[in-house]
């Protein structure tokens, strides 16, 4: 991955060299092990602090909101579709972006090494063809395999490389097809549940949740001025830790993503319980692919589904 | 929305979404009607939609 880091150094050292941008937001190394922090760089200096490794998850596409400089941004496939998300929104224009499109082999589970292994995780490595990441800290050490260790989305994910971008630092990676993965394998097993047992699957889902808005500061798509969690004139939810106000929090939240996550995965990285908030979004996911043909982030000139109207709009759930 | 409320397990005869004109009164309370027999049909003794905790402040 040091090939990467260097190519990103590069062209955001080029970028700001030529006055291309006014800044390139990019990863930093950060202050605990795989939890990487976004980085913007100002000026030339600042870049040799950027990396890039399987710790890369947080979605930086939450940066670029409302701001009116000119930007180089390194994205992944997720980062890229989520720009294009902005783009339509006009949360940011194209032209004020440059989009550095970094093919991704997907990004390293952080909840999952922290329970596989016995201890404090000091350090994680990977070598320098992706194959195997290896995690030590006080007394122990382990290697795994990198496919076995990745997040949840990202063995999942179908969209790899970025789908717009202005350079691209390597060529593409192979993309997965519905052949190789059943994408909605976690959905449709809830899907078969009856309704007390979905009932009790979300409630031991939400029970650890402390209302910390994590999920949602970390997504791209939460960038509402008031978020209704915070409103207090009217005061849509109670803020309390019980169940049912947790459940319309995450209910809710989800329900404004439909039709615009990417599937990141930014929401369960950021979450400090480990809590799985992919079983709503990917459930979305999965509807407006099959009612509306529709991935979020492929295109910038489409509107996303829920925004538009069409006469042949399904609409068997009005009796 | 409905999908996601019944994949979260909220009983699907809870739910009901209808189109009704603002001249159409007889129809809403025939639905009015049918969805509150539904629901109360449903009604458990568990009461899982409600808070038990008393609000503080």
């Amino acid at each position: 991955m040091t090939s990467y880091t260097d190519k990103i150094r590069e062209a955001s050292k080029r970028l700001l060299k030529e006055g291309t941008v006014d800044m390139v937001i990019g990863f930093a190394k950060g202050s605990v092990p795989m939890m990487n922090q976004p980085m913007h760089a100002v000026n030339q200096g600042d870049v040799d602090r950027f990396v890039w490794d399987g710790n890369c998850g947080i979605n930086l596409a939450n940066y670029v909101t409302g701001r009116t400089e000119r930007i180089g941004i390194v994205a992944k496939g997720c980062d890229s579709r989520n720009l294009a998300v902005h783009i339509v929104e006009n949360k940011i224009k194209r032209d004020q972006l440059y989009i550095i499109g970094v093919p991704c082999t997907g990004m390293i589970d952080r909840h999952r090494l922290t329970a596989a292994v016995n201890g404090e995780i000091e350090s994680v490595t990977e070598d320098e063809a992706g194959k195997t990441v290896t995690v030590s800290g006080d007394g122990f050490s382990e290697t795994f395999n990198r496919p076995e260790v990745l997040q949840e989305n990202c063995a999942l994910c179908m969209h790899r490389n970025p789908v717009i971008y202005d350079e691209r630092i390597a060529d593409e990676v192979p993309e997965q097809s519905d052949e190789d993965v059943d994408r909605y394998a976690a959905v449709k097993q809830i899907e078969a549940m009856s309704p007390e047992e979905k009932w009790a699957y979300f409630d031991d889902l939400l029970s650890d949740c402390i209302r910390c808005y994590a999920c949602r500061n970390a997504c791209p798509l939460c960038y509402c001025p008031t978020c209704f969690v915070d409103e207090s004139k009217p005061q849509w939810v109670g803020k309390s830790t019980e169940i049912p106000d947790v459940r319309i929090f995450h209910f809710l939240r989800a329900y404004h993503c439909a039709g615009r996550c990417t599937d990141c995965g930014a929401c369960v990285r950021s979450c400090p319980v480990g809590i799985n908030v992919r079983a709503m979004t990917k459930k979305l996911e999965k509807d407006c692919l099959e009612y509306f043909g529709w991935e979020a982030g492929l295109t910038t000139d489409q509107r996303p589904p829920l925004d538009t109207y069409k006469p042949d709009d399904p609409e068997q759930f009005i009796k | 929305m409905k999908n996601l409320l019944e994949h979260m397990g909220i009983d699907p005869g809870r739910l009901h979404f209808s189109w009704i004109s603002s001249a159409e009164s007889t129809k809403f309370v025939d639905v009015a009607k049918k969805v509150t027999e539904e629901a109360a049909a449903l009604a458990s003794k568990e009461k899982k939609y409600m808070k038990t905790k008393p609000k503080v402040a």
